[in-house]
C-alpha cells in the first residue's frame, strides 16, 4: 500500500487502476472510431446500458454522501461529522466529474453535451437532470477549491469562499435533492417497459431516499478504505453514530418500497417465478440485512463489521439502479441486453480513475485530518467551551 | 386542421411500395433485401409485417401528445400544427431518451455512424406543410393507406366499420391511444394479432413525467426556507449558549 512512496515499486491495487484504465482507453479508441454500434451491445430496442444504469444512476448516488455530510455539518451544526466532510466533498466532486465523463462516451453527440443549456425544453426530464449536473458540478468545485487554496495559503480566496459557504451548501442540498429524485423521475416515462416490482409513481422519492442510503454507506466505505491505505486513526464514534443513522434511512426507505408495493398490489409478484422475481429479492436482501444488523451496539461498535454492513447497503443501492435501468426493462423492452466487454471495459477504467484521483489528492491536499474551514469560520462567533 | 393517416389492413396486399416511396422521398437506400427486414431502423422508416396472410404497418404514430417531443432535453422533437412530429438533427445530442420513452419503439439510432442521429418517419412533414400526401399515402395502389383530415378520417373509418361490421375488428385504433395518433389503424382481427401494443393508457403520457417536475419549484422554495431556518436556530442556540455562559463567567 506504499507504492506512492516507495517510488518505482508498484503496489498491486496500482497496477490494475493502470490495467483497467488503458483497457478504458482502448475502448475510448473503439467508440471514437466505430460509434456506439462498434463499442457497445445497445440496440434500437434497447438504447440505454450499462453506461447510463452503472456509471451515471450509480455514479450520481454514490455521489450522493457529498450533500448529505454538507448538510449535517453545515446547515445542522453537527460538529462531530466535521472530519470526514472533505472526504465526502471530494468523492461527490470526483462522482460528478466521472459522470460527465461517462456521458460523453454515452452520449451519441458528446461534443454537444453544452445544448440543453441553450436549447431549453422545461418539460424534459432530462434537460432537468442536464442542468442539475451542470450546476451541482459548480457547487461542488467551489465546496472543494478552498481545500487548494488552504495548501497554497491563498488567505484571501479562502475569505470570500467562507462569506458564501452556507448559501452554497443549501443551494447543494437542493440542487442534489432535484437531481437525486430526476434519475428517478426519467423512468416514470416507461409505464409499459419497467418491471411492476420496480415501477412506481414513487420512483422519484425512492431514488432520493436510497441515495441518502448510499451516500451514508460510501462515506463509512471510504472512512475505513482511507484509514486502511493511509495508517489513519479510524474514528470509531463517529462512524456507528452514521451507522445508526443509517440504519433509520435503511429502515425508512424499506418501509417505502413495502407499503408501495402493498398499495399498488404488487406484492403477489413475488409469487411469480420470473427471473425479475429473484433480481428484486436479492437487492432486498442487500438492504434488509444491514438494516436488521446495523441495529446491533455489537455491529457498531465493531469497524469490520460496520464495513461490511456499507458494503452490503452499495451492492443493494448498485443492484436496486441496474435493476430499474437494465434488468427490469429488458422483458417490456421485447429484448435482452448484456453489455459488451468494452462497456465493462470503460466502466472499470472509470472506477479505477475515481480511485486513483481520490488517492493523490489524499495525498496532496490536507483532505484528512487537517482542521475544516469551517472551523475557522466558526471562531468568529465564541466557541463552546466544551469543544475539543 | 391537423392531418392523419388511416391504415386499413384489410386492403394492404403487402406490396410494400409505400415502403419504397418512403425511402426515395428520405434518400435511403432501397432494394429486395431491405424490403425482407420487417422491422423498423435506421434505414426503414416504415415497414409492413406479415402475419399469416394478413398485413400490419409500422411507422410512427405522429402522436397527438408526443412521448418523444415531451422528453426531448433540446426541443430537437416538435410536433406540429399540421400533425407531423419532426426532428431537428441539428440540436440533438444523442441521449436517446426518445428512443427510451416512445411508447411504440419507433425511434431507430445510427448505431454504427460515428455522427450518429435519430431517425424516424416525420409524416413526410415537407409534403404535408406544402399541401401535399404523404409519399406513402401517393404510392399505394389499393387505398389502404389514405392521407386526409383527422377529423375526416376518422369518420370515414367509422363509416367503414358501420358498413361491414363482419369484415372488421370494431375499433379504430388511435382514436385513445395516449391521447390519440395521427396514425388510425384498421384491422379484421385483435390489434395485438398483427403486432400491435395494445392495453397502451389513455393518458398522454407525457403527464407522467410532468407531475413529478411541476413539483420543482415546491421543492426549491419549501427546501430553501427549511434548511435556511434549521442553520438559523442551530447557530443562534449556540450563539446564546455562548453568551449565557460568558455572562454566568463574568458574575462569577
Amino acid at each position: 500500500m506504499n507504492g506512492f512512496r516507495a517510488g518505482a515499486k508498484w503496489s498491486f491495487w496500482q497496477i490494475v487502476a493502470t490495467v483497467f484504465i488503458l483497457g478504458g482507453v482502448y475502448s475510448a479508441y473503439i467508440r471514437v472510431t466505430q460509434g456506439l454500434g462498434g463499442a457497445t451491445h445497445l440496440n434500437d430496442q434497447f438504447p440505454w446500458g450499462l453506461w447510463i444504469g452503472f456509471d451515471i444512476l450509480c455514479g450520481v448516488g454514490l455521489a450522493a454522501g457529498g450533500f448529505t455530510l454538507a448538510a449535517a455539518v453545515h446547515i445542522f451544526n453537527i460538529e462531530r461529522y466535521k472530519p470526514i466532510l472533505r472526504p465526502a466533498i471530494l468523492t461527490a466532486f470526483l462522482g460528478y466529474l466521472l459522470v460527465i465523463l461517462a456521458l460523453m462516451f454515452d452520449l451519441g453527440l458528446p461534443y454537444r453535451i453544452w445544448h440543453p443549456l441553450v436549447m431549453w425544453n422545461p418539460h424534459s426530464v432530462m434537460f432537468e437532470v442536464g442542468w442539475c449536473v451542470t450546476l451541482y458540478t459548480t457547487v461542488l468545485a467551489l465546496e472543494f477549491v478552498p481545500v487548494v487554496f488552504e495548501r497554497f495559503r491563498w488567505n484571501k480566496a479562502l475569505k470570500i469562499m467562507r462569506a458564501v459557504l452556507i448559501p452554497l451548501v443549501i443551494v447543494g442540498v437542493i440542487l442534489s435533492t432535484l437531481h437525486q429524485s430526476s434519475l428517478g423521475s426519467l423512468y416514470l416515462i416507461v409505464p409499459q417497459k419497467l418491471y411492476p416490482l420496480w415501477y412506481t409513481p414513487l420512483l422519484p422519492v425512492m431514488f432520493f431516499v436510497s441515495a441518502l442510503c448510499a451516500g451514508l454507506a460510501m462515506t463509512i466505505f471510504e472512512s475505513w478504505q482511507s484509514s486502511k491505505a493511509f495508517g489513519k486513526h479510524l474514528e470509531l464514534p463517529l462512524l456507528s453514530s452514521m451507522g445508526r443513522v443509517l440504519a433509520v434511512f435503511l429502515s425508512v426507505y424499506m418501509l417505502m418500497r413495502f407499503l408501495d408495493l402493498w398499495n399498488r398490489s404488487a406484492l403477489r409478484l413475488l409469487l411469480v417465478r420470473r427471473p425479475e422475481t429473484y433480481l428484486f429479492l436479492l437487492e432486498i436482501a442487500f438492504f434488509l440485512v444491514p438494516m436488521v444488523l446495523l441495529f446491533r451496539q455489537k455491529i457498531l461498535s465493531n469497524p469490520l463489521a460496520l464495513y461490511g454492513c456499507a458494503v452490503l447497503v452499495l451492492f443493494g443501492f448498485v443492484s436496486n439502479r441496474l435493476n430499474v435501468s437494465i434488468t427490469g426493462m429488458e422483458a417490456g423492452s421485447g429484448t435482452s441486453y448484456f453489455p459488451k466487454w468494452t462497456e465493462v471495459a470503460v466502466t472499470l477504467a472509470i472506477v479505477a480513475l475515481g480511485f486513483s484521483i481520490f488517492r493523490l489528492a489524499c495525498k496532496h491536499l490536507p483532505i484528512f485530518g487537517a482542521q475544516p474551514v469551517v472551523e475557522r469560520v466558526r471562531s468568529r462567533a465564541p466557541v463552546p467551551a466544551a469543544a475539543d | 386542421m391537423p392531418k392523419a393517416i388511416l391504415y386499413d389492413s384489410t386492403m394492404c396486399i403487402g406490396c410494400r411500395l409505400c415502403e419504397k416511396a418512403c425511402a426515395e422521398h428520405h434518400n435511403l437506400p432501397y432494394n429486395d433485401d431491405i424490403a425482407k427486414e420487417e422491422k423498423l431502423s435506421a434505414h426503414k422508416l416504415t415497414a409492413i409485417t406479415t402475419h399469416g396472410d394478413r398485413f400490419m404497418r409500422r411507422f410512427c404514430m405522429n402522436c397527438v401528445s408526443p412521448t418523444c417531443a415531451s422528453v426531448c432535453p433540446v426541443a430537437a422533437l416538435q410536433k406540429s400544427a399540421l400533425g407531423p412530429v419532426t426532428y431537428d438533427s441539428t440540436r440533438c445530442i444523442g441521449c436517446r431518451y426518445c428512443m427510451l420513452a416512445c411508447p411504440y419503439q419507433v425511434p431507430t439510432y445510427q448505431w454504427n455512424s460515428r455522427l450518429p442521429v435519430v431517425k424516424k418517419c416525420d409524416m413526410c412533414a415537407d409534403r404535408v406543410a406544402a399541401g401535399s400526401p404523404t409519399a406513402c399515402a401517393e404510392a399505394c395502389p389499393t387505398g389502404a393507406t389514405k392521407f386526409g383530415e383527422r377529423d375526416g378520417l376518422i369518420a370515414e373509418a367509422r363509416q367503414r366499420l358501420a358498413a361491414n361490421p363482419s369484415q372488421y375488428y370494431s375499433k379504430i385504433y388511435g382514436l385513445e391511444e395516449v391521447g390519440g395518433t395521427s396514425m388510425l389503424l384498421l384491422s379484421a382481427v385483435p390489434f395485438e394479432d398483427l403486432g400491435v401494443k395494445v392495453s397502451l393508457p389513455h393518458e398522454p403520457m407525457p403527464m407522467l413525467t410532468w407531475r413529478a417536475l411541476s413539483e420543482i419549484p415546491s421543492i426549491v422554495s419549501v427546501f430553501g426556507v427549511l434548511l435556511g431556518g434549521v442553520w438559523w436556530i442551530r447557530h443562534r442556540t449556540e450563539e446564546v449558549q455562548a453568551a449565557e455562559r460568558a455572562e454566568r463567567e463574568k458574575k462569577s
